[in-house]
C-alpha cells in the first residue's frame, strides 16, 4: 500500500483535482492507496515545498507545482 | 483543447527544433492573414461596413482572434521559458543576498519564475527559511502576480506596445521600491512565531537538466492551463470592448475618470482592493474605461491594484503575517500605486 500525500493550501481547484486523478488513476490500474489531502500550512512546509500542490508518496517528494501529468501519476503507480 | 493537441504532442517531443521553426512560421502565417479574413468575413455579412453594427463586428472578429494567437504565442514560449525558473533556483539566485540589488532582481525573476497566488504563502516562507531577506522577498510577491506575461500580452495586443511597455517598467518599479521600503523598516518580528522558527533550509537545487523536448511540453501544458482557463474572459473582454466602440458616446468616462479629477486615481485603488481576478478578467473593464475618456494612469492603477492587492490573498497571509506587517504591505504598495497613477496622468 502506497502512502500519497497532496499537499495544497485549499485556495484553488489543483488540489481537488490532482486528488481525484491519483484515485482515478489508481482505480484504473488497481493499485492500493491511501490517498491524503493535507491543507495545513506547518505540515506543507515541513517537506520544504514551494508550489503547490505537490504530491508526497511514501514520504518523497516526487511532485511540486501543478496538477501533475496522467502519464506522471502511472509512472510513480508503477514503480511499485 | 487536450483532445485536439494529443496527436501533435508526440511528434514535437522528437524534433523539437523542426517542430518551433515549423510553428514559428504558422503561427506569422496566420497572424498576416487575420486583417484581410476580418474584412473579407464582415463583408460577406449582410452589414453596413461603415455602419456601427459593421464596425463592431470587424472589430470583434479581428481582436478576438489576434488576442488568442497572441496569447498563445507568447504563453507557450514563456512556459519554456519557466521550466529553467523553478521557485527553488529562483530562490537559490537570491538566497543570502543584501537588499539593494536583490531588490531588482527579486522584482525580475518575479516575471520569469512560474507563479500562482494560492502558492504565494509556501513560496514566502520558504524564501524566508533560506536567509532571503524580507524585503527582497516582499518584491518577489509583489511583482510576480503584477508584472506577467498574460497581462502584458494583453495590453500590447489592445493597446500598443508602449502601452503594454509602461506597465511593465512601472510594475517592476513598484514592486522594487516597496520591497526596498519594506526591508528598511526591519519588520522580521512581524512574521508569526511559528514562521520565524522554523529550521533554517539550505537553498540548494537539485539538477535538472530537461531536453529540449522536455521544455517544449512544458510549453504545451502552460497554453492547455493558462489559455484554456483565461479565453472566455478575453471573448467577454472584446464582446464588450466591441460594444463600447459601437455604441457609447466617446467622453463618456472623462468626466469622472478623467485626468483632471485628482480623486480618481485613490478612487480606483481603493475600489480595486475588494476585487480580485486575474489579469485577463481586469482587461475588460480597462478596455472599456479607456475607451470612454478615463485617463492612462488612473486605469493603470486600478488594473495594478486589482490584481496585487487582493482581499483573499491577505486572508491567506495572515496566516504568516502579523496584522502590522499586512498593513505596512497594503500601505506601501498602495501609495506606489498612487505615485505611479498620478505620475502617469500629470507626463502624459
Amino acid at each position: 500500500m502506497k502512502e500519497i500525500k497532496v499537499l495544497g493550501t485549499g485556495c484553488c481547484g489543483s488540489c481537488t483535482t490532482t486528488v481525484a486523478l491519483i484515485e482515478q488513476v489508481a482505480q484504473a490500474k488497481g493499485v492500493a492507496v491511501n490517498l491524503q489531502k493535507i491543507e495545513d500550512l506547518k505540515e506543507v512546509m515541513r517537506h520544504g515545498i514551494m508550489s503547490t500542490p505537490g504530491v508526497v508518496i511514501d514520504g518523497k517528494v516526487v511532485h511540486a507545482g501543478g496538477v501533475p501529468s496522467r502519464a506522471k501519476i502511472e509512472q510513480w503507480l508503477a514503480a511499485a | 483543447m487536450s483532445a485536439v493537441l494529443a496527436p501533435l504532442r508526440r511528434w514535437p517531443s522528437r524534433q523539437p527544433l523542426l517542430f518551433l521553426i515549423l510553428a514559428a512560421a504558422a503561427w506569422f502565417g496566420l497572424y498576416q492573414t487575420l486583417m484581410p479574413a476580418a474584412d473579407a468575413l464582415v463583408a460577406a455579412l449582410p452589414v453596413e461596413r461603415d455602419s456601427r453594427l459593421g464596425g463592431a463586428l470587424q472589430f470583434f472578429f479581428y481582436d478576438t482572434p489576434k488576442v488568442l494567437l497572441l496569447l498563445t504565442g507568447i504563453v507557450f514560449v514563456m512556459g519554456m521559458i519557466n521550466s529553467y525558473f523553478t521557485p527553488e533556483r529562483t530562490r537559490a539566485l537570491l538566497a543570502g543576498r543584501s537588499e539593494g540589488a536583490a531588490n531588482v532582481m527579486a522584482a525580475s525573476l518575479g516575471i520569469v519564475t512560474p507563479f500562482c497566488s494560492c502558492s504565494a504563502v509556501p513560496l514566502f516562507i520558504g524564501f524566508v527559511q533560506a536567509g532571503v531577506p524580507l524585503g527582497v522577498t516582499f518584491s518577489f510577491l509583489i511583482s510576480a502576480p503584477m508584472v506577467n506575461e498574460v497581462a502584458l500580452t494583453l495590453l500590447f495586443a489592445m493597446f500598443g506596445w508602449n502601452v503594454a511597455l509602461l506597465y511593465l517598467g512601472l510594475g517592476l518599479s513598484v514592486a522594487i521600491v516597496a520591497g526596498w521600503v519594506i526591508g528598511r523598516l526591519k519588520m522580521e518580528a512581524y512574521l508569526e512565531d511559528w514562521v520565524r522558527d522554523m529550521p533554517h533550509a539550505t537553498a540548494a537545487v537539485g539538477e535538472d537538466r530537461l531536453s529540449l523536448g522536455e521544455r517544449l511540453d512544458s510549453g504545451f501544458a502552460a497554453v492547455r492551463e493558462i489559455v484554456g482557463k483565461v479565453w472566455p474572459y478575453i471573448l467577454v473582454g472584446i464582446a464588450i470592448g466591441a460594444g463600447i466602440h459601437g455604441y457609447v458616446p466617446a467622453d463618456f468616462m472623462a468626466s469622472f475618470m478623467g485626468r483632471d479629477v485628482w480623486w480618481a486615481v485613490p478612487l480606483a485603488v481603493v475600489i480595486g482592493v475588494p476585487m480580485y481576478t486575474n489579469a485577463a478578467g481586469v482587461i475588460p473593464i480597462v478596455q472599456a474605461l479607456l475607451a470612454k475618456g478615463a485617463a492612462l494612469g488612473t486605469v493603470l492603477a486600478f488594473m495594478m491594484s486589482v490584481i496585487a492587492l487582493s482581499f483573499p490573498e491577505m486572508v491567506i497571509l495572515r496566516k504568516v503575517l502579523k496584522l502590522r506587517l499586512i498593513a505596512t504591505f497594503v500601505g506601501v504598495v498602495a501609495t506606489g500605486i498612487l505615485i505611479v497613477g498620478y505620475v502617469f496622468n500629470a507626463v502624459l
